[in-house]
């Protein structure tokens, strides 16, 4: 029994796969943001440095890790859109980049709000901060790229040149604590592991956990709009339950 | 547990739940965005359906 490995790779099938998968990363992940919230607030101790301060870091490096992430995931389907030419390649980086661009706004917002109290300032040009905002506006500029572009196909050709090439930029991010002095701290978590107290790892991960589940479950969702927008004319969308269902006339 | 202590974050209050207070907010709001999507796409296709069903 050969696999037909590419029996989701078309729009029609992933829409219905997407849309059943949905629920199990959305539930999943707001139980795990419950969880990790509760253990960063109520079980974690108080920082002998920061004291409560220190508590949005369970919101700043999961939102970080995830606007790097979520762009070098974005740049890989577009790159196999642009050289596959797969229709859903292209739909996914498009679907990803809102909610990438929005936890690199999340990640800029909680450090800002997190250097207030702890360096004094809202923002510095500093290597780690500057890239960060740096990727903001390569997300904004990916989505607008697209926007502009009137025929889908040849949007999703330029901003996957736009996403491909800003993808440089996320190493930078990720090496600037180590190549350059900078104010923002080096890396919490690193390969050997990491050095917070138990408590203060598990609310880290659980929230890490929370925020992965919670861009597929947005993105699959975003996507099936995504399909349903670009598939408008075929007969399969109009021979949709969802579609055919009458908007309470009855015919 | 004191929650006024607990809410007052040892006079971070501003900082952490205005941190918080906006992720969950552009949570909320990029959940609800996206639902609407869904609702906008399938009315118009629902008229665009009706449209072609009349003229055929």
């Amino acid at each position: 029994m050969a696999i037909n490995w590419f029996k989701y790779a078309a729009p029609t099938t992933f829409y219905g796969l997407a849309g059943k998968m949905i629920p199990f990363f959305a539930w999943p992940a707001a139980i795990l943001f419950v969880i990790g919230l509760y253990i960063g607030f109520f079980v974690a101790p108080t920082d002998a440095v920061q004291s409560e301060a220190y508590r949005i870091i369970f919101l700043h490096v999961p939102a970080s890790i995830l606007s790097m992430f979520v762009y070098l995931i974005m740049a890989g389907y577009a790159a196999l859109g642009l050289i596959f030419n797969t229709r859903l390649s292209s739909m996914m980086a498009q679907a990803l980049a809102p909610t990438g661009a929005l936890f690199a706004f999340i990640s800029l917002w909680s450090g800002a709000l997190w250097g207030k109290p702890m360096w004094g300032a809202w923002w510095v040009w500093d290597a780690r901060l500057t890239s960060e905002l740096i990727l903001l506006f390569l997300y904004l500029g990916y989505i607008a790229l697209h926007a502009s572009i009137e025929d889908p196909r040849r949007a999703d050709r330029a901003s996957a040149l736009l996403a491909i090439v800003g993808s440089v930029n996320v190493p930078i991010i990720y090496f600037s604590v180590k190549w350059w002095n900078t104010l923002h701290q080096g890396a919490t978590i690193k390969m050997s592991g990491t050095s917070m107290q138990i408590a203060m790892q598990q609310a880290m991960f659980a929230v890490l956990a929370a925020c992965w589940l919670y861009v597929i479950a947005i993105t699959l969702a975003r996507v099936r709009s995504i399909i349903l927008e670009r598939e408008a004319n075929t007969q399969w969308v109009n021979d949709l339950p969802e579609v055919k269902q009458t908007n309470g006339r009855l015919s | 547990m004191n929650w006024s202590e607990f809410f007052a974050m040892n006079g971070y209050a501003f900082y952490v739940w205005g941190s918080y207070g906006v992720a969950v907010l552009v949570f909320a709001i990029e959940i609800a965005l996206v639902r609407n999507r869904r609702k906008q796409t399938l009315r118009s296709l629902r008229l665009m359906r009706d449209e072609m069903g009349e003229s055929a």
